[in-house]
């Protein structure tokens, strides 16, 4: 994906004044203009974004008592996407980690998907906790001066740091590199190169912190284990690198975005040995609960079998160890990668599972029993799924648009010397738009591409 | 897509149709979103201006505390109908209240729990208290075979009854864990909530290995009549929705010298409270002469709530 840099303008840093203000206008226009297909998309999205933002303003003018939460399970679906979205987020790195540390070439090349996923997932992460406050109009206590911050001491301080960081950091990666892109220049290495190290030891550190918050709570026997760092890790880099290897295939087919194959091994080797190391460690914690047995054991014996006659998480559970165990072994298939859609079905399956693993699966039996030993069970609102679905298509829009600006002008179709488009904005946005090739229809004037092709054009394969 | 095309529709000036349709969709998204929001303005109605604003409860002055504490009676009075006084009791230099209960005598009756909701001008609905009586099996602290929810004539000859509410630890993992330091612990030894800088994240209740602590689900219900008029800011005014609450001992009653509400409920004497600094208090005579032990010590939380048989 190398595009042309031998005659790129060397711009001084005024010009910056009236090229950057260009990139962000040209942004917007890739946003925004697309084939039906991408305006359906967004407009199903956009009304379900809609619905979960007028069910969170329900809730709050009405109090939590609208979802499941109660004094026994005080945190519920919000924190469990929460916890899963924070994997996400940090499942971006094992693109950074092969490109970067390990200098595949062909992996470097599609790694923004993943800091822009890492973008979208963190996003949603600051969502899903600003919806889990009872008094949202309060965020600015938290922030100093004016608030207070209770850090080092409060786990939670450390975790809205390395998030809000990691957000910032992955916003200065895509950011930088976009924009040198559309200038066709070589990006800085400092401007960058020293962001994306940091940016590897961020990754693990969010998901170590998450971890944090739960496991070192004395008073709650299922969380207040060592394990559960490496556990959260482990799937971590199961369910990140799942949805990127959807993501990319995905991308494959709609735009003219050339992705080969050898980002997708690396990522379904890592995959590979990280969902075994996900399943032992499981093995091991559910070993240790039950042969040990006595009160320690209470949440995992409720989860997994119910207790006293109490079975709402069982479903779950086994739902998602039955997936686990599904996509483990279509994964381990040798040939697997040649058979796409056995991956793509795989990829789903290990997603999901990790979703109920980590939310319904870790996050709730923790409260159950309560530190009095009731069992109190949750089952979430129909209005909390309304906001969780809601912050999920808000998270899906922030990843398309994403793409939709960054694959263009990363593989070159779009750059500062084209000329601005007129009224017809429909052909400057084709690389990330399904219906790129079908646009360009004879005999109606208006439809006539416009766009000068690079060299990278002319270079790249059609998928 | 190019049927569509090939109709040709006024266009105004320089902008497309396609522009046009753009921006129809973008106002339609705009409106869309403001109407989806609207239960905020509703909400909002309720939030005054100073009450967004209000600083942290050890940052007011006095002159700022005093304009809190008549905005807070008035709101009372304007949502609830009664005339109440809102006081700030602080902390007595030399004080350090312990607690402790004696399982021998106490017989279940849960007149505390119903004390503490009363004096604590707590939810009708949901029949909140700070105090949650356990059943115990006799011969077994084993909270596993706990039940909270007996109900049949007490005592119960086979088993006994264990009182819990907030041990208002000396190393409270509630405290260490908020993000925004709304709870924290007095010089007395009471753990508070400032009502008014809570965010409701309810990170505390997941750490009180207690279950020590409440969340406002909604906003709580009392009829007038009802409600206990004499409020302090740090313990029994009527929390707003969305914020956590707990037990304070009363300070409004034991920073003045009163015994706690649930203290002075028991009918069988089973609670004893006190200045553990007080070599003549009855709190310090139990604590020097009976065998007291902790819930939970292994975590060490290290309480100031204690039991004991006699």
């Amino acid at each position: 994906m190398s595009v042309t840099t031998s005659n790129a303008p060397h711009l001084k840093a005024t010009q910056h004044v009236v090229s950057y203000p260009r990139f962000v206008w040209r942004s917007l226009l890739l946003a925004t203009d697309g084939s039906p297909l991408f305006y359906t998309w967004m407009t199903v999205l956009t009304a379900l974004a809609l619905v979960g933002a007028h069910a969170w303003a329900v809730q709050v003018r009405d109090g939590m008592v609208t979802t499941g939460m109660t004094d026994h399970v005080s945190w519920g679906l919000y924190i469990a996407n929460f916890t899963f979205m924070v994997g996400l987020a940090a499942g971006a790195v094992m693109m950074i980690i092969p490109a970067y540390l390990y200098r595949d070439h062909e992996m470097h090349d599609v790694t923004i998907v993943g800091e822009l996923l890492a973008v979208a997932a963190i996003i949603m992460c600051l969502l899903f906790v600003t919806v889990d406050l009872g008094r949202p109009d309060r965020f600015w206590h938290m922030m100093p001066p004016v608030g207070r911050f209770n850090w080092p001491m409060s786990m939670l301080t450390w975790d809205v740091i390395v998030l809000n960081g990691y957000l910032a950091l992955n916003l200065h990666i895509c950011g930088y590199l976009l924009y040198m892109r559309f200038l066709g220049r070589r990006p800085n290495w400092w401007w960058y190169i020293p962001f994306v190290y940091l940016s590897i030891f961020w990754a693990i550190s969010i998901h170590t912190v998450t971890a944090f918050l739960y496991s070192g709570l004395g008073g709650r026997p299922f969380w207040n284990t060592g394990l559960l760092v490496p556990r959260f890790l482990a799937s971590a880099f199961v369910s990140g690198p799942s949805f990127i290897i959807l993501s990319l295939l995905l991308i494959r087919y709609f735009t003219r975005f050339a992705i080969s194959d050898g980002p997708i091994r690396t990522l379904l080797k890592i995959i590979r040995v990280a969902i075994v190391a996900n399943l032992l460690m499981l093995v091991a914690e559910v070993f240790t609960e039950f042969y040990t047995g006595g009160a320690h054991a209470a949440s995992a014996q409720y989860l997994f079998f119910g207790r006293y006659g109490q079975t709402a998480l069982v479903p779950w559970i086994w739902t998602a160890i039955g997936f686990t165990i599904i996509a483990t072994a279509i994964f381990l298939w040798p040939t697997i990668l040649q058979r796409k859609l056995l991956l793509c079905v795989a990829c789903v399956l290990a997603f999901v599972g990790l979703w109920i693993e980590k939310g319904m699966g870790l996050i709730i039996p923790g409260f159950i029993p309560s530190t009095l030993h009731e069992i109190v069970e949750y089952v979430p609102t129909r209005l909390e799924w309304q906001v969780t679905v809601g912050v999920w298509a808000f998270g899906l829009m922030v990843f398309t648009v994403a793409l939709k600006i960054a694959i263009p002008i990363f593989t070159g179709q779009v750059n500062i010397d084209m000329h601005p488009p007129s009224t017809d904005h429909a052909h400057t946005a084709t690389a990330a738009d399904p219906q790129a090739d079908g646009q360009a229809q004879p005999g109606t004037a208006r439809s006539a591409p416009a766009r000068p092709r690079t060299s990278a054009d002319a270079g790249r394969s059609e998928p | 897509m190019s049927e569509s095309r090939n109709i040709s529709l006024p266009v105004l000036g320089q902008v497309s149709r396609r522009t046009a349709l753009k921006g129809l969709g973008a106002t339609l998204g705009l409106a869309a979103f403001a109407k989806a929001m609207a239960p905020l303005t509703e909400w909002a109605a309720d939030l005054s201006l100073d009450e967004f604003l209000q600083k942290h409860y050890t940052e007011l002055g006095p002159d700022e505390l005093k304009r809190v504490l008549a905005r807070l009676e008035q709101e009372t009075r304007q949502q609830y109908g009664a005339d109440v006084t809102i006081t700030d009791h602080r902390p007595e230099p030399g004080v350090q209240f312990g607690y402790a209960l004696n399982l021998t005598v106490c017989i279940g009756c849960r007149r505390c729990a119903e004390a503490c909701h009363i004096e604590n001008n707590h939810d009708r609905a949901t029949n909140n208290s700070y105090i949650r009586v356990l059943e115990m099996n006799k011969g077994s602290l084993d909270l596993d075979h706990a039940n909270p929810h007996y109900d049949h004539a007490v005592p119960h000859p086979d088993k006994f009854y264990m009182p819990v509410q907030c041990h208002q630890c000396d190393n409270p993992p509630c405290v260490h864990v908020c993000p925004v330091e709304a709870t924290w612990k007095e010089s007395d030894g009471i753990v508070v909530v400032d009502y008014n800088w809570c965010i409701g994240c309810r990170y505390c209740e997941a750490a009180c290995p207690y279950h020590a602590r409440r969340f406002n689900w909604t906003k709580p219900q009392i009829p007038a009549n009802e409600i206990n008029p004499d409020q302090s800011y740090l313990s029994n005014r009527i929390r707003p929705q969305g914020v956590v609450e707990k037990c304070t001992y009363c300070l409004h009653r034991v920073r003045e010298g009163r015994l706690p509400a649930c203290l002075e409920a028991c009918p069988t004497g089973a609670r004893v409270f006190g200045n553990m600094l007080d070599p003549d208090s009855e709190i310090r005579w139990v604590l020097d002469n009976k065998r007291v032990f902790v819930l939970k010590e292994d975590l060490g939380t290290q309480p100031r709530f204690f039991y004991f048989f006699s």
